[in-house]
């Protein structure tokens, strides 16, 4: 279990090396971190240059195919500020692709970054938040909380837990992807762990692999978190030894 | 190719993408062209490197091209450069793809993975592009091997940094530090801002 100081994951998150809760919540903290994101932007565009190192030659084919797609795919409604207006039929010139790439490459080592942060990241951030906020009051708060801690720790089966801990709400949201039901008639109960003793923290929904749980109850000192299974309806304490244990970030 | 190549002209004369990409916004389909011819060696480049396969790496980049066309609307040019939002697009669907292909497989072995670091010595007949490559090999150079390891597997492997850890027999920590000072590193060297 490593503490995932978000301040770090500019980098990871750069070269899309998150999974994809990780990016929800890092996106989060974009939100809220001007550093981060003025970071982030610069590191991802030094990503785009090892991209833009590997250009290949597509088959004339496959532009017939994506032009004649296009004229089949409705575009999206803007969603923000209107973008640059085009000054003229030059823009227009297809005689200037044959160097267009040089310039772009010109354009990005001159400008640079000012990148990233687009929109569409933002937006599903946000919509994922939102969504979160819809089916778990609460959850949102967490997450977007200036002290939001998180930690991330590999489960049973290849399952990935993130518990994210606000000492300022006193709340604590934990998230897993890729974990298998549980056996007929069991449900998997959270737990914090209060120095050793456990004290229940909530069912996670029964039937889905993926999903993003408050807590319930206050952190309160809690040292960390554990999952057991329990009979439908949970117990008072756990029935058995924990399917995992993660230690609260600090 | 064997026209002069005019990297760094004058920028009053040069076709400019962002530009390009507002005429798209308003349904312009001939400006897409442009738009294309543009990015789609690139987009190309950045799928196939982290998918290898030619014929899924094609699917995904006409994907990626298509969804240029559908969401340039939203683009918003004040948050970055039009090449930055769609390579970093391109190679998105291209981490997302080959993560669901990993899904289902087994996970690939150190060797393996190391052994398919990418060709940098490929020739290429396009001028721009062998100078954009010569500048970023060089500045690879300048991170530690570690860095540059980390770097290029998560990058041009689509690996995620606990994949990186487990290739590299290194700590979550150390993985998610060397990728971001060997970013840094890269940024420095290449002279990018933001």
């Amino acid at each position: 279990m490593i503490t995932a100081d978000l301040h770090l994951l500019t980098g990871a998150y750069a070269v899309d090396a998150l999974s994809d809760d990780e990016r929800a919540v890092f996106e989060r903290h974009l939100l809220d971190c001007e550093a981060c994101a003025q970071e982030t932007a610069e590191l991802t565009a030094a990503a785009a240059r090892l991209g833009l190192a590997v250009t290949e030659t597509p088959r004339p084919a496959l532009r017939e195919q994506v032009l004649r797609s296009i004229t089949t795919v409705r575009q999206d409604a803007p969603g923000g500020p209107a973008v640059p207006r085009a000054s003229g039929a030059a823009a227009r010139n297809r005689a200037l692709s044959r160097w267009a790439l040089a310039a772009c490459v010109a354009a990005a080592a001159t400008f640079g970054g000012t990148t990233i942060w687009q929109h569409q990241r933002a937006e599903d951030a946000i919509n994922r938040a939102d969504r979160a906020e819809q089916a778990t009051d609460g959850v949102t708060a967490v997450l977007a909380a200036p002290d939001a801690r998180t930690r991330v720790a590999r489960l049973a089966d290849g399952a990935t837990g993130t518990v994210v801990v606000s000492h300022s709400r006193d709340r604590a949201v934990f998230a897993v992807s890729g974990m298998a039901s549980p056996p007929s008639g069991k449900v998997y109960q959270l737990w914090f762990d209060d120095a050793g003793t456990m004290r229940s923290a909530g069912l996670m929904a029964p039937g889905s692999g993926d999903q993003t749980v408050l807590l319930k109850g206050a952190v309160d000192g809690a040292s960390g978190m554990g999952i057991t299974v329990e009979p439908a309806g949970g117990s008072d304490r756990p029935s058995g030894a924990p399917i995992a244990l993660m230690e609260l970030p600090a | 190719m064997k026209e002069a190549v005019h990297i760094g002209a004058n920028p009053a004369t040069e076709p400019d993408l962002e530009e390009l990409v507002g005429l798209v916004a308003l349904g312009d389909e001939k400006a897409f062209a442009s738009v294309y011819d543009i990015v789609a060696g690139p987009v190309l480049g950045v799928v196939r490197a982290v998918l290898r396969d030619r014929a899924q790496s094609e699917e995904v980049a006409q994907e990626v091209l298509v969804e240029v066309w559908r969401t340039a609307p939203r683009f918003r040019a004040d948050r970055g450069t039009a090449m930055n939002w769609i390579l970093t697009l391109g190679h998105r669907r291209a981490v997302d793809r080959v993560r669901s292909v990993e899904a289902a497989a087994a996970r690939d072995h150190k060797a393996a993975l190391l052994a398919r670091t990418p060709e940098f010595d490929e020739v290429t007949e396009q001028v721009e592009a062998r100078l954009e490559r010569e500048q970023v090999r060089r500045c690879l150079r300048t991170l530690t091997e570690i860095q540059r390891q980390a770097v290029t597997l998560a990058y041009y492997r689509g690996l995620t940094y606990r994949q990186v850890a487990e290739a590299l027999a290194l700590p979550l920590g150390t993985v998610k530090t060397r990728l971001r000072d060997g970013l840094i590193r890269l940024r420095d060297c290449l002279g990018v801002t933001a």
